[in-house]
């Protein structure tokens, strides 16, 4: 069947937007001059939309968020709705690193290594309040939020958050890339150390007391005698 | 009922006094906890032969070592004699189904102990542990390295003089320094060997293990695992809270079933208080506990099957977990992190249509069960995959400290329900499933039965769940009901006094244990009378499991190694603590 032809406004007419004094606005969804069969939109604004729908999660799932984080993945919450089906498991594939879980001083370097290996442009979803702050685990080997280590697009809270808590997280992040919004902090941050010290009597405490302390009555206890073997160590110490 | 098979006097103690002079001897103990003996270093290698082989003792089973700080302990529980540090040994029997703690000390100045890991060799990652964190150093032992915490830390963080938040800058020279080259028995004419690094963010490690191994072609001839990428430190801030605010700490030792290490937890500090949860708390406790276990071995079988390739029947293994969840969340609210578990019962009651509720999950259940089997016990590739990997044998597993269904599908016939009943398993039928085989296979093969078994046991349990409280009558523990505070000066004290100075636990120590998913979940609890924990020690099922992985996969292929890790279940929360 003979289609109509386009009705085309011929070259170097005024209907141009480039040749009217006033340019027509353009945007995602703007009818073109070209009639309605030709979309215009920003190139950036294409590019978002894609990507913020075809977003490929790595979980670095580490603790109890890690089974939420199953939970939402598989069939009763199911992600895949929102277009982050693909969950690749090596950083290379990924675009975006969901750390689900408590990270420790011990995993700390890992976590920054697998974010560096992680192709621009990334985001970071930080899920659950140990990840965020170091939760109810203000210890001697527990990281007191990632944000020390890696740049956070958003924190979901919650102990674990349940799969609707992360989900929403999740929509909020991809309205964030819609809008170009990104992280604050998204230049490298180094790996600041937290404390180093000689010897644990001269360091400096991380707090000045414990969390707890206010509540045992800690500091009533009796001055523990100075111990000699804090050194004796057979091997593995770095003293 | 007791915290394990109540033992009678120690048959055996004559001849430890006639063997050993007075560098043993037999303490007393109230009834609820395990016999002790308590022992001079300097025969700890030899008593602990003498423990392990003589007809009379046989404790073949090395279940936990727990160390103990005793320098702010009360006077009274621990003399002024310079020894500092004790070592609770806790032992097992499985020929003669008793439990026993030795008690090892040593002085401030001079903490060593001699290391017990040729008698045992569960006990290597236990000593490792105790150096690790308490700093006792193990004399003879093999490889005595940090484990939980990295290289690069100072001190020893479970001493009562070490700040619970001080924390040490981890690099990553700090991490593993493999000790591979030494185990490797290479030949001469072996020279195309690869060392290859799997974890601890490794998409077949399901959480943060990490196992280094060098490789003939893809078979194995060496292998190490580390733990600790998970250790967040329970046991220490367990020392800062009240005995109450522990429970929610316990729900993310195994966050698979976590309703369990609540229960568990809970009914250690009972015995400790002396108190008993009532009927009504201890049915629903059975029953939430096998639900969980139902829980924990899906994901185990499900998240196995997706490393070795079976993507589908995770999807109809998991589903089950989200029916279980909703119940869960209609008795505490949450669906993961629960802590129901109160001292003396469960924080609130269940909801009116419980029962109902539970039964209408057993049909969704039963046919999940069904569609698992059917995908997956006859198929061909995962029966390919399963037999005759990873085998570990009777002797291997006892000797490693193999207990839950790992050890059942190495012919270890113990499950604590059936030989130290509790809460409500004295009074349901129910049957244990032991294999032979010791592979792969038969650990599926034994989780997929203990799931059925798991149902019958809340089938029955429904049918004669006892009405009544839920929450014990001893408010030195518990909360006394709103009424009662509202309307008695009395409870309105107590109210008052278990809210602001959390219950009161008297002076002692206990060791308790319950059946985990993966084995037996023990807590060791030392009480200063303070209304904080002196001292809380879990012993993790999987961690003994992990240990002895290293055995287990050398010999095999890589592939099989993945087969394997999944099989053991191991769970980091619990395994690191």
């Amino acid at each position: 069947m003979a289609q109509k032809p386009l009705d085309l406004p011929a070259a170097g007419a005024s209907s141009l937007p480039l040749a009217g004094k006033v340019a027509p606005p353009l945007g995602p969804g703007q009818p073109s001059s070209f009639g309605f069969d030709v979309l215009t939109t920003k190139l950036d604004w294409l590019v978002q939309w894609a990507q913020k729908n075809s977003l490929w999660p790595m979980p670095f799932g580490t603790a109890c968020c890690a089974i939420e984080f199953m939970s939402s993945v598989s069939s009763h919450y199911d992600l895949s709705r929102f277009g982050a089906e693909v969950v690749r498991f090596s950083p290379r594939q990924a675009d975006l690193m969901i750390v689900a879980g408590t990270v420790t001083d011990k995993q700390a370097p890992i976590l920054r290594k697998i974010y560096d290996q992680m192709p621009e442009p990334k985001w970071v979803i930080s899920m659950g309040v140990c990840a965020c702050t170091g939760g109810f685990y203000r210890a001697y080997h527990v990281v007191q939020g990632i944000d020390e280590i890696v740049p956070v697009d958003v924190y979901v809270a919650g102990c674990p958050p349940t799969p609707e808590n992360l989900i929403h997280g999740f929509m909020m992040l991809q309205r964030m890339i819609q809008s170009g919004e990104l992280a604050r902090h998204r230049e490298s941050k180094t790996f600041v150390p937290i404390r180093v010290g000689p010897e644990p009597a001269d360091a400096v405490p991380a707090y000045s007391q414990s969390p707890m302390a206010h509540v045992s009555g800690e500091h009533d206890l009796p001055e523990m005698a100075e111990t000699a073997e804090t050194d004796a160590k057979p091997g593995g110490g770095r003293t | 009922m007791s915290a394990v098979a109540a033992s009678p006097a120690l048959s055996f103690a004559p001849v430890l006094e006639r063997r050993f002079g007075g560098k043993v001897a037999v303490e007393t103990r109230p009834a609820a906890d395990v016999p002790t003996i308590s022992v001079d270093r300097s025969v700890w290698h030899d008593v602990a032969l003498f423990l392990r082989d003589d007809p009379s003792t046989k404790y073949d089973l090395f279940l936990d070592l727990a160390s103990v700080d005793t320098s702010r302990l009360p006077a009274a529980q621990a003399p002024r004699d310079g020894n500092r540090f004790q070592a609770h040994v806790i032992l097992y029997s499985t020929s003669r189904n008793a439990h026993l703690r030795a008690r090892v000390t040593a002085p401030e100045r001079d903490a060593t102990l001699p290391s017990v890991t040729d008698v045992w060799p569960a006990a290597n990652w236990f000593e490792r542990e105790a150096w690790d964190l308490m700093g006792i150093v193990f004399t003879g032992h093999p490889n005595l390295n940090r484990l939980l915490t990295h290289n690069g830390f100072v001190g020893h963080a479970l001493r009562k003089d070490y700040e619970a938040a001080q924390r040490w800058l981890c690099t990553e020279e700090d991490l593993l320094q493999t000790q591979l080259a030494a185990k490797a028995d290479v030949p001469e004419d072996l020279f195309e060997t690869m060392t290859l690094n799997m974890g601890p963010s490794h998409n077949a490690t399901h959480g943060t293990l990490r196992v280094v191994v060098k490789l003939d072609g893809e078979r194995i001839i060496a292998a190490e695992g580390e733990c600790g990428y998970l250790h967040r430190c329970f046991e220490k801030m367990s020392e800062t809270h009240t005995w109450v605010q522990v429970v929610p700490y316990t729900d993310r030792l195994n966050y698979c079933s976590p309703m369990i290490n609540g229960f568990g937890y809970a009914r250690a500090v009972e015995q400790l208080v002396g108190v008993t949860a009532p009927p009504r708390a201890q049915a629903v406790r059975t029953i939430l506990s096998e639900f969980n276990r139902i829980m924990d071995h899906m994901v185990c079988i499900g998240t196995n099957l997706v490393d070795l390739g079976g993507l589908t029947p995770f999807w109809y293994a998991y589903q089950s977990r989200e029916e279980i969840y909703g119940l869960l969340e209609a008795c505490c609210g949450a669906r993961l992190t629960s802590s129901y578990a109160r001292i003396g019962g469960l924080s609130d009651d269940v909801p009116a249509n419980f029962v109902e509720w539970s039964r209408s999950l057993f049909p969704k259940i039963e046919q999940n069960i069904a569609d698992v089997d059917r995908l997956v016990t006859k198929n061909r590739i995962a029966q390919d995959r399963l037999r005759g990997t990873g085998v570990a044998s009777r002797d291997m597993a006892i000797a490693h400290g193999f207990t839950g269904p790992c050890g059942r599908a190495s012919g270890l016939a113990y499950d604590v329900r059936k030989d130290a009943p509790y809460d409500f398993y004295g009074e349901v039928d129910f049957d244990v499933p032991v294999s032979n085989d010791g592979d792969n296979y038969a650990r599926y093969l034994i989780r997929m039965e203990e799931m059925r078994q798991s149902l019958r046991i809340v089938d029955q349990v429904l049918k004669k769940l006892p009405g009544g409280p839920v929450s014990t009558d001893d408010f030195r523990v518990a909360l006394p009901p709103k009424e009662m505070v509202y309307n008695e000066m009395e409870a309105l004290i107590y109210h008052f006094k278990v809210v602001f100075e959390g219950a009161k636990v008297p002076p002692g120590e206990i060791y308790s244990c319950v059946e985990g998913a993966n084995g037996e979940l023990g807590y060791t609890l030392v009480s200063d009378g303070s209304g904080f924990p002196y001292r809380i020690k879990v012993r993790p099922p999987c961690f003994p499991l992990f240990a002895a992985f290293e055995k287990i996969a050398v010999g095999g292929l890589v592939s099989d190694a993945i087969a394997t890790l999944g099989m053991l279940n191991v769970i980091a929360g619990e395994l690191d603590r």
